[in-house]
């Protein structure tokens, strides 16, 4: 049961506790205390704690203790009562859109819109002057100052639950309006309305013990917390714990309602994140650096990308090596969870613990990654586009000196002349009036226009390297061709290298030279773009080029698929990650893991029929 | 901040406006009836049971309570508009002068604290979500979340008890009550602030963790900017956004919080004298009082919509 797991959490043990406690407490404390509470001692007025009076007596002699443990039941049961005044209110009030229709409904929910700008407090102060000072018309203040904050919860809470087709189907099925409020929505809606009327309960108890500390709250000669501690008040300087018990009491029981309700909330809710960096150490086989090539840009050996998991570290990245030339075009392509972003990411150096990176060797645009320091030079050197043009700009700052800011920062150039760079920039890109653009924020544009500004930033600097990690994958088709036509461009004329990422294996034979074929965290095949759809030996390469429908695609029968379910990350089979997929497999396939060897990773490369 | 020249900003206004004034009227129109839902004679009350009959009818009379209802609240309306808000039963002031002469007090109490408040809970929530970010230092962030929930669970009136036993009566520090030099000022102002410091902390770091993992501090982070500048520039004015809506319902509640806080430190402020006027049943103290309260609570909101708008301005063109 889930609510048993509430228990299971240190929060939600302490609350538990810390209720059963205070219910205790206000179910017998007057039954077992009532006489000491009251009983006075002229002997004894004003004393400090001693053995006899724990925390002392009051200006009667009476045992504070004893009133403390005593004031719990009136306390608690005029917060309870509060709470579900307020709950009954807030749930009539939340349900007005539903009840009263559509009109009448809205204007209920604007008037809680107003009520609820204003503090509790204040309602509470105002309602007070209405009901009268004293327990009931507090209670009653408190109660109804409340309603508003629950009616908007409500409010939200059934506008969601109201969409759903089974509530459409039973007002079609003609049930009355009252009906699919009890039986279909308030069931629905119960559990967080329960949690936070649980954590209100705190809220609602604190709020009173202030009423009574107020004097507006319980008169006397009866009492609870807030009303101890105004009468504890007057007298902090002879005996401060007269005033400080009851608010620790009070404290005490919020706490146990908040701390409860926030176990339940986190047990209906969401659950734990994936627990923390665990020790991902594991044994690598020692390969021996090779020195880079002159006229390399991207020189990647032996990397290794691993997510910490709740059920082990994925091992994301498994020994990738590739490396690209001046000017070159490669792209990587394979089905998600291949680890072919992820590869993209760790060569940007844009990888955060507690996923780490490991590589052998790893030199991006003339700057050894693995080394301290070299960062801040791939800020002019390298340009990344990333997938969602949509959140990859900062919302809060305008998309020229978002640009701009490349300059300033790394090229150390003076505000104007940074933001002239940005505008000329965002022109070399096809943004139509770049002045004006360049003053706008990234909402005021098109999915398009941001990944091409997106283009524009990357060209601040004076980029060796474009890394673009599915930069078309979220924009339209005729949008995608603008976008890939402006990447080319952009190589022509800066002589950049690209290493673009994708799924789409027509956008990459169609922009690259070569082609990069990732299967399970590693390199399946390497092969010039042109051979892909022809003379891959991989037969993980083939299935993927096969499911790619073209123009001679027999549209009769079905679409060709990858049979089976991309390898499970967190266990990656021993020997070749393909074999339980591949109609080729044999023993030695799942035993022994196949090596890149002639551009392919396969042991029955030789057997494809090209 | 320069204006864009479009349609955006006149409607943000206008619309804005437009809700700030059907809250003053539902402020002034509940403030009006207040008096008219009491049950039973609220002069009666007021003046209690031993009062001459003709001094209660007198004073109905004085307070318009006698015409019908319609023309009470058109009288009330106009009155309003020449900033008078009648005159005390209990005192037989203007209520209005009590109120200007006590207002003071009480807003710089509130301002201050929010000050501290955020002056604090900022940079405790940046630095908290860069130590405690994905999975690292547990047991920094089980400190922190466990602190901040039991001091966010003390009531700011207790605070202020507490504070001046340690503080006052303890170590003689700073004074135990009222309004007298800028130490008096410490302790009540600690006890308003510590708990919107401690909520907002929380609220700050949250935001903060969740923009980090966003996609366009990625970016930021791809121009290798240093990780001052990415967490400064980039995340904190998302996170302060995002933190502000709630920050703002935290001014507002501080505002409120005044009252309680002022009773314990017998501060000469609007707190002290609305609760005294509620025990008297001094109707018309109470309901400028309320008004003026209400009425700051709105302001503050409308301001904290503005501040918004300018730092993020989606949040302009989003329907309220």
């Amino acid at each position: 049961m889930r609510a048993a797991r509430v228990l299971l959490r240190p929060v939600g043990f302490a609350g538990f506790g810390l209720l059963t406690l205070v219910l205790l407490a206000a179910a017998f404390g007057p039954v077992l205390w009532g006489g000491r509470a009251a009983a006075v001692d002229t002997g004894n007025l004003l004393a400090g704690p001693s053995a006899e009076h724990w925390i002392g007596t009051d200006n009667l002699g009476r045992d504070l203790f004893a009133r403390v443990l005593v004031a719990a039941r009136l306390s608690i049961v005029l917060a309870v009562a509060a709470t579900a005044i307020s709950l009954v209110l807030g749930i009539l009030l939340g349900a007005a859109p539903m009840l009263l229709g559509r009109r009448l409904g809205r204007l209920v929910t604007s008037a809680v819109n107003v009520l609820v700008a204003f503090p509790g407090l204040l309602l509470v102060l105002f309602f007070a002057v209405v009901f009268g000072v004293g327990a009931r018309g507090a209670a009653l203040a408190v109660g109804v100052a409340g309603a508003p904050a629950f009616a908007r919860l409500c409010h939200t809470l059934m506008a969601a639950v109201s969409e759903r087709d089974y509530i459409a189907v039973a007002r079609i099925a003609g049930v009355s309006r009252i009906r699919v409020l009890l039986r279909h929505v308030l069931p629905n809606v119960a559990e967080p309305l329960i949690v936070n009327a649980t954590m209100a309960a705190g809220g609602v108890l604190l709020t009173f013990a202030g009423l009574s500390f107020l004097g507006l709250g319980v008169q006397s000669p009866s009492y609870d917390w807030g009303k101890l501690m105004q009468d504890g008040l007057n007298g902090i300087y002879v005996h401060p714990l007269a005033a400080l018990a009851p608010g620790i009491a009070v404290v005490l029981a919020g706490l146990a309602f908040n701390l409860t309700g926030e176990a339940f909330a986190a047990v209906f809710g969401l659950g734990d994140l994936p627990g923390g960096a665990r020790s991902l150490e594991e044994p690598r086989e020692p390969v021996a650096a090779t020195p880079a090539v002159p006229g390399t840009v991207l020189s990647v050996e032996g990397l290794r990308v691993t997510i910490p998991g709740p059920a082990g570290p994925i091992r994301a990245v498994r020994g990738v090596t590739f490396a690209l030339s001046d000017g070159e075009a490669v792209g990587v392509v394979g089905e998600s969870g291949s680890g072919k972003s992820l590869t993209a990411l760790a060569v940007a150096g844009l990888i955060e613990p507690p996923v780490r990176v490991e590589a052998d060797h790893l030199l991006v645009a003339g700057e050894d990654l693995m080394a301290a320091g070299a960062h801040r030079r791939l800020g002019t050197s390298l340009a990344i586009v990333f997938q969602d043009p949509m959140t990859s700009f900062n919302p809060a700052h305008r998309v020229g000196p978002q640009l701009a800011e490349v300059s300033r920062f790394h090229q150390r150039m003076g505000r104007k002349a940074a933001l002239a760079r940005a505008v000329d920039r965002l022109r070399a890109v096809r943004i139509r009036e770049p002045e004006r653009r360049a003053r706008q924020y990234p909402f005021e544009f098109s999915g398009g226009m941001r990944q091409r500004a997106m283009i524009g930033m990357g060209l601040m600097g004076d980029p060796r390297l474009i890394i673009a990690d599915e930069p078309t994958t979220a924009l339209d088709v005729t949008v995608q061709r603008q976008v890939l036509e402006l990447l080319a461009e952009v190589r022509r004329d800066t002589g950049a290298a690209l290493l673009l990422i994708s799924h789409d294996v027509s956008v990459v034979t169609d922009v690259c030279d070569r082609v990069l074929v990732m299967y399970a965290g590693r390199v399946v095949e390497e092969l010039p773009a042109k051979d892909l759809r022809t003379l891959a030996r991989h037969p993980y390469t083939r299935a993927l080029v096969a499911a790619v429908p073209d123009m001679d695609t027999d549209l009769s029968r079905p679409l060709a698929v990858i049979p089976g379910l991309p390898a499970d990350p967190v266990h990656v089979p021993a020997g070749c990650a393909f074999a339980p997929r591949c109609p080729l497999a044999d023993d030695h396939c799942r035993a022994v893991a196949p090596a890149l060897v002639a551009g392919v990773a396969c042991h029955k490369s030789t057997e494809v029929p090209v | 901040m320069k204006i864009p020249t479009s349609g955006r900003w006149p409607r943000f206004a206008l619309r804005r406006a437009a809700r700030l004034l059907v809250s003053l009227w539902v402020l002034v129109t509940a403030a009006f009836l207040m008096i008219h839902l009491v049950p039973g004679d609220p002069v009666r009350a007021a003046l209690g049971p031993t009062a001459p009959a003709d001094l209660v009818l007198a004073r109905k009379q004085e307070l318009g309570l006698l015409e019908p209802l319609w023309r009470q609240y058109v009288t009330f309306l106009r009155h309003l508009l020449n900033g008078e808000l009648g005159v005390s039963i209990s005192s037989r002031l203007p209520v209005g002068e009590t109120i200007a002469q006590r207002l003071p007090a009480t807003a710089q109490l509130a301002v201050a604290a929010f000050l501290l408040a955020v002056a604090v809970a900022v940079p405790v929530g940046v630095v908290m979500a860069m130590l405690t970010r994905r999975g690292r230092g547990r047991r920094t962030e089980l400190a922190f979340t466990g602190t901040n929930v039991v001091v966010g669970a003390i009531p700011d009136f207790l605070l202020g008890v507490g504070l001046v036993y340690l503080l006052a009566v303890q170590t003689h520090l700073f004074p135990v009550a009222g309004r007298d030099g800028l130490d008096s000022y410490v302790l009540p102002v600690l006890a308003l602030a510590i708990g919107p410091a401690a909520v907002l902390s929380r609220i700050v770091r949250v935001e903060m963790l969740a923009v980090l993992e966003t996609d366009y501090v990625r970016t930021a982070r791809a121009k290798r900017l240093t990780s001052l500048r990415v967490h400064l520039v980039h995340a904190l004015p998302n996170a302060v956004t995002a933190s502000l809506t709630l920050g703002g319902l935290l001014l507002s509640s501080l505002v409120a919080g005044t009252v309680l806080v002022e009773n314990v430190f017998a501060w000469p402020g609007l707190g002290s004298s609305i609760v005294s006027s509620i025990v008297a049943k001094d109707y018309p103290m109470v309901q400028g009082t309320v008004l003026v309260y209400g009425a700051g609570v709105l302001l503050v909101n409308t301001l904290v919509d503005v501040v918004l708008a300018l730092l993020d301005p989606r949040s302009a063109i989003g329907e309220s």
